[in-house]
């Protein structure tokens, strides 16, 4: 390692370039959040403590965000179940076309959300169905599952069916089964799954855009108070608390990840 | 319903599409007997035993348990609990919950399943390991766990597949002998499936060696083989020699039989053949002699010039080709007193020599 090739110094530029263009603008985001100045922009003026507390304040603001979690709770759950079904069907049974039907679950990811969003906005009011939260949580199930399916899917296609008929030869019924086997085995991805369809409902925008009634989430009341600069900064403290929850969950799901897997594997590689 | 045996399979098949895994099966097994269905990789024996189980239903059969026919009951009503190739040891459970995994539904105080768990922990040398993990066990340890798992459910029978498959030899052979033990312990009816002929021979009260979803014999292991009744099983139990024959003659104490390589042979055979029948004569290797001299009468001799040895330590084998024929004759020579070195080597001119009891007649086929 005394000497570097030409590409090894031309990748180490590469890396670091690309983690300031990625990075740089989301540290960006809490230290303006702290500047004492309406406008972001530099020179920085002194630290302040004012827009989050404006942020707690805002009571349109924290409406959105009560709005954004009667969603997302409900879609994670939600979608999460319907993932864990579809996946122990997919994985367990030599199900006829289950390649097709996996494809067909993963269609929701290649469509355009703009199109989604026009397509179930139509169908939606030929159905006579009211637009409300209620309607963004259907659009957000949709765009959810197959992502819960693929994180459950690749949970259980390494999972060892004997395990399952160790339990049923044990006396267990197939129910009980899947609630002393196949779930906890499961765990961490089900854990995964559903910190991930969570944030996806949280921040989604689009569909959320296309489907809601009177009510706004989250995303939907940034994107509208961005037209006042004077309501920037706190949208900066938001954002910032947003990230700081997101980081924390999102590293506690991996963790959870790794360890599942660890386990198993050592499970795997004893015999 | 009487005469049934404890294990009663009638006419059991499973057709998975067009392969015909298990084809038309009548076994009967005894209460309490160590029984092993052994065969080659894909005869049918896994799927044999899952039928027993309940993870399979047959095609065609009826099974009968404790003579109860068994086709309405499903698995995890059934008298019956298996030990899995690969353990199935549950991974999210330590070693005292894996044991008592199965005895939720008795509902048993704290005490008194502790009491249990432990009793099968002893049984299986492996007390005070309960609060381990799965993944921190040892191959033979799961291997326990997985049978103190089983055992604890008072099973009527106990199946298991392959149960030593995945240990190396010396743990192996050590496993095999105090599964045997354990067996007679606790007096349950084990049915095994190996392909290994040697650990069948080694555990079993009695085998069922199976070829292509069929039983082809079943006997006491000594039985299978000393006196086999097909060549298919006379040839997957240890080594044998095969020649083609003709019989020429019978006198009343045996069969004089013209074979393609060892000239005329003389057999205490069968009386199921007659002069003129074509069959197949087999000689196992331990059972052919290299002397100089041959001892008197019962035995019959041929010469021969040794074209190759194998060293295997205990033994050496001999490759001796005969008189108007390349086809090697194999001689298995056991070395004692390390004697190893002093037998006859490559090119030497040997009289061989066997005794008619040893001669086995099968069907020619
Ligand atoms: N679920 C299944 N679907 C289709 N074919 C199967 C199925 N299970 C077994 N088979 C086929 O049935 C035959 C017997 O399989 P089985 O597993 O019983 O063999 P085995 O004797 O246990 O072999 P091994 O010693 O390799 O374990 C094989 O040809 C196998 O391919
Ligand atoms: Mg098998």
């Amino acid at each position: 390692m005394t000497r570097r090739t030409g590409t090894g110094t031309w990748l180490r530029h590469y890396t670091i370039v690309y983690l300031v263009f990625i990075y740089l603008p989301v540290v960006l985001l809490p230290v303006f959040s702290f500047n004492d100045a309406i406008y972001v922009a530099f020179p920085m003026k002194g630290f302040t403590l004012r827009w989050w507390e404006e942020m707690v304040q805002q009571t349109g603001m924290l409406h959105a965000l009560g709005n954004s979690f009667t969603v997302a709770v409900p879609v994670c759950l939600v979608s999460t179940t319907l993932g864990m079904c579809a996946a122990k069907a997919l994985t367990s049974y030599k199900l006829m076309g289950a390649r097709v039907l996996t494809g067909l679950f993963a269609l929701p990811l290649v469509i355009p959300f703009i199109i989604l969003g026009i397509a179930l906005l139509i169908a939606f009011n030929s159905y006579g169905l009211e637009l409300s939260l209620w309607t963004v949580g259907i659009g957000h199930v949709l765009i959810c599952v197959p992502f819960s399916l693929f994180v459950l899917m690749s949970r259980l296609e390494g999972f060892d069916r004997s395990l399952e008929e160790a339990s049923l030869d044990l006396g267990e019924t197939p129910w009980m089964t899947f609630w002393r086997v196949t779930f906890p085995v499961a765990l961490p991805g089900v854990v995964a799954s559903l910190l991930l369809t969570f944030t996806i409902s949280f921040d989604e925008f689009l569909l959320a855009f296309f489907l809601t009634g009177n009510e706004s989430t989250l995303p939907l009341y940034i994107w509208s108070q961005l037209r006042f600069p004077a309501k920037l900064p706190a949208v900066l403290a938001l954002g910032s608390a947003i990230l700081v929850v997101t980081f924390v969950l999102v590293t506690l799901a991996e963790r959870l990840r790794r360890q599942g897997e660890f386990r198993s594997d050592t499970a795997a590689g004893g015999s | 319903m009487k005469d049934r045996a404890f294990i009663s399979i009638k006419g059991i098949s499973k057709h998975f599409g067009k392969v015909r895994a298990v084809d038309d099966v009548d076994l009967e097994i005894e209460k309490g007997e160590f029984f092993a269905l052994l065969g080659p990789s894909g005869c049918g024996k896994t799927t044999l035993l899952r039928m027993l189980a309940g993870f399979e239903v047959p095609t065609a059969g009826e099974i009968y348990i404790d003579r109860e026919p068994t086709a309405a009951v499903p698995h995890f009503l059934r008298p019956v609990n298996m030990v899995f190739q690969n353990y199935a040891i549950f991974p999210h459970l330590n070693v005292f919950q894996n044991i008592a995994f199965g005895l939720r539904k008795d509902r048993l105080p704290r005490p008194v399943l502790e009491e249990r768990v432990n009793d099968a922990l002893a049984l299986i040398k492996l007390d005070g390991y309960g609060a381990r993990r799965a993944d921190e066990l040892s191959g033979g340890q799961r291997q326990r766990v997985a049978l103190a798992r089983a055992l604890i459910k008072k099973p009527k029978v106990l199946l298991l597949d392959e149960p030593l498959g995945a240990l190396d030899k010396k743990l192996r052979e050590q496993m095999q002998l105090e599964l045997r033990d354990l067996q007679r312990n606790v007096g349950i009816t084990f049915v095994f499936v190996t392909h290994d002929q040697e650990e069948a021979l080694t555990m079993s009260d009695r085998i069922a060696v199976m070829s292509s979803g069929k039983t082809i014999e079943h006997g006491p292991p000594s039985q299978l083989y000393d006196r086999p009744r097909t060549r298919f099983v006379a040839d997957f139990l240890g080594t044998m020699n095969f020649f083609e024959g003709r019989v020429a003659g019978s006198d009343g104490d045996g069969l004089a039989i013209e074979t393609d390589r060892l000239g005329m042979v003389r057999a205490q055979g069968p009386a199921d053949f007659a002069v003129g029948d074509r069959l197949t004569v087999a000689l196992r290797p331990e059972n052919i002699r290299i002397s100089p001299h041959t001892p008197n009468d019962d035995v019959d001799t041929i010469g021969g010039t040794v074209s190759n040895t194998a060293y295997l330590g205990d033994r050496t084998h001999l490759y001796v080709t005969l008189e108007g024929s390349d086809q090697p004759v194999l001689v298995a020579r056991q070395n004692m007193d390390g004697s190893g070195s002093d037998g006859p080597a490559g090119h030497a001119a040997v009289s061989l020599w066997w005794r008619r009891s040893s001669v086995l007649l099968l069907k020619s086929g």
